[in-house]
């Protein structure tokens, strides 16, 4: 066995017995990062079902027209897809609405199913879906956004428009709902982190007792003091890196369960956040977790651990 | 080298110092016991000389090198260099003999060659090499003390300071540590020993530090417990 390897095992003994002597702390200690962890995790989780929700446009326009298709059933269709001259006509009308309208973009049906594509390309209604379903579009941007009733006003039931929307007014509620909840996580995750740290120097100063010995006997024979604090250390990042651990298993099971298997089969209307969402959210909390239990753990050493 | 220059110590309740204007020298390879009644003083010298205190007042050297004045992070170089053995052993109970040992040296992040080779070669010395595997609580008091001494030389040391060694431990064993200490010094190490056991100090005809209420009150080659 190399020198490092032996100098390896000789210190996870330390901090194996450290652990082992105080083992309803060690649990305390991992399940309190666990619920602050996964805590955390939601709200980032929330934070990106947010972002999913909200489609190219949601940040850049207020205002969205979109244009009858060939399946359009609605009134002002009858008379099949929007013509050149009704698109030609409607531009004109928000160029003459300058300065209310501050910008116009126009979506084209294959830009539209482009879109559609990589915004659902983890679901399967992805693949039944083609470009000439997905309407034409007029996306507005106000110079003042409180007036998107006369916008809207001047072109509902035109010909040639299917519908006239304000999405910002219908998902704001939702957004709100979802903010809320995210806060909530958040608060409450981070409280437990309070907590936690709490924790870690109450564990750190019930095993500097417990290894009292150990540690008069190491000071005696003048270990430097590094070797006093590592075992401390690796101790609180242990308690991080398992809790964080369980947390990517909660995680990982509300993505892979509540919301795969429960939420998304009876909420269609919007894609869920992806795989990668809870990758980065569990990379996240593991990070955090184990740099909180460091610091932490650095500064009760201090307060408890002369050298 | 060892030199206390006015050391004074004031930390006691009662008011009076710990130490008060506290000189001598022990040179390098000297046997001293430091003896006094309890609360004497004879443990703060101790202290002082591995950083556990800081003087007051004077300078402790070791080696020209002001103890006092060390810096934080120099304080474990300095106790690598000296030994230590208390009157409870200050084994760990859960680790063997030979364990107890090596713990000194893995502290020190020592090689694993280094300590197969030095652990036992100490372990004999202090005659213990065909109890390396026990745990301290299958040894009587003297072989625990020999344990104590063991890990005190193993990284040897230039300084073994023993405070009451033998305060645990009959006459007859006394005596074999006694031995086995001046077969230490001896070989080259300073040994310094604060102890109340006269029959010892009479028997060894050591120098006598004698500190009453903080203050030398006697240094003597060669000598003896008490004048009486």
């Amino acid at each position: 066995m190399s020198p490092f390897m032996t100098r390896v095992r000789f210190v996870l003994g330390e901090v194996w017995q450290g652990i082992s002597r105080s083992i309803t702390l060690t649990i305390a200690l991992i399940a309190t990062f666990a619920i602050s962890l996964s805590l955390l995790g939601v709200s980032l989780l929330v934070g990106s079902q947010v972002n999913e929700m909200k489609d190219y446009w949601f940040d850049k326009v207020e205002i969205s027209i979109f244009l009858c298709t060939s399946g359009s059933d609605t009134a002002t269709c009858t008379n099949g897809p929007a013509t050149e001259a009704q698109k030609s006509q409607i531009r004109t009308d928000l160029e003459a609405m300058q300065p209310l309208v501050a910008e116009i973009f126009f979506e084209s049906q294959q830009d539209a199913y482009n879109r559609f594509i990589e915004r659902f390309k983890s679901s399967p209604i992805s693949a039944n879906v083609t470009p000439d379903q997905l309407p034409e579009s007029f996306r507005i941007k106000l110079s003042n956004p409180e007036e998107f009733i006369t916008v809207v006003n001047k072109f509902t039931s035109r010909p040639g428009i299917e519908a006239v929307r304000d999405q910002r007014a219908t998902l704001s509620k939702l957004f709100s709902v979802l903010g809320g909840l995210q806060a909530l996580a958040l608060g409450f995750g981070l409280a437990m982190l309070v907590v936690t740290s709490l924790l870690v120097g109450n564990t750190i100063r019930v095993t500097a007792y417990a290894r009292r010995r150990e540690i008069g006997i190491m000071r005696l024979v003048g270990a430097s003091k590094m070797a006093l604090r590592l075992p401390f250390l690796l101790e609180a990042v242990f308690g991080a890196l398992v809790g964080g651990i369980i947390a990517t298993g909660i995680l990982s099971f509300i993505k892979g369960y509540l919301v795969d298997q429960v939420i998304a089969t009876s909420f269609t209307f919007t894609s869920f956040f992806g795989w990668q969402a809870v990758v980065s959210a569990s990379i996240i909390c593991l990070v955090s977790g184990t740099l909180l239990a460091f610091i932490t753990a650095w500064f009760g050493i201090a307060r408890h651990l002369k050298v | 080298m060892i030199k206390f220059e006015n050391v004074t110590m004031a930390y006691r309740k009662d008011g009076n110092p710990a130490l008060n204007d506290v000189t001598f020298e022990i040179a390098d390879g000297e046997f001293v016991f430091l003896v006094g009644q309890s609360g004497a003083g004879k443990s703060t010298i101790l202290r002082l000389l591995i950083r556990e205190e800081t003087a007051k007042n004077g300078t402790v050297l070791i080696d020209e090198i002001n103890i006092g004045m060390l810096p934080q992070k120099e304080v474990p170089k300095l106790r690598r260099n000296i030994g230590m053995v208390f009157q409870d052993f200050r084994l760990l109970p859960e680790k063997t003999v030979a364990e107890n040992v090596a713990f000194a040296l893995q502290v020190l992040s020592k090689s694993p060659d280094e300590i197969k080779q030095t652990v036992p070669a100490v372990l004999d010395l202090v005659g213990l090499l065909d109890k390396a595997n026990r745990r301290p609580e299958q040894l009587s008091g003297g072989e625990q003390q020999r344990v104590a001494i063991a890990r005190a030389l193993v990284n040897r040391p230039a300084i073994l300071m023993a405070d009451e060694p033998t305060g645990n431990l009959d006459p007859d064993t006394s005596v074999e540590i006694m031995r086995l200490l001046d077969q230490i010094n001896k070989a080259g190490t300073t040994v310094i020993m604060a102890t109340h056991d006269a029959g010892i100090v009479d028997q060894m005809r050591k120098r006598v530090i004698e500190i009453t209420g903080g203050t030398i009150i006697r240094d003597q080659a060669r000598g003896v417990y008490g004048y009486s």
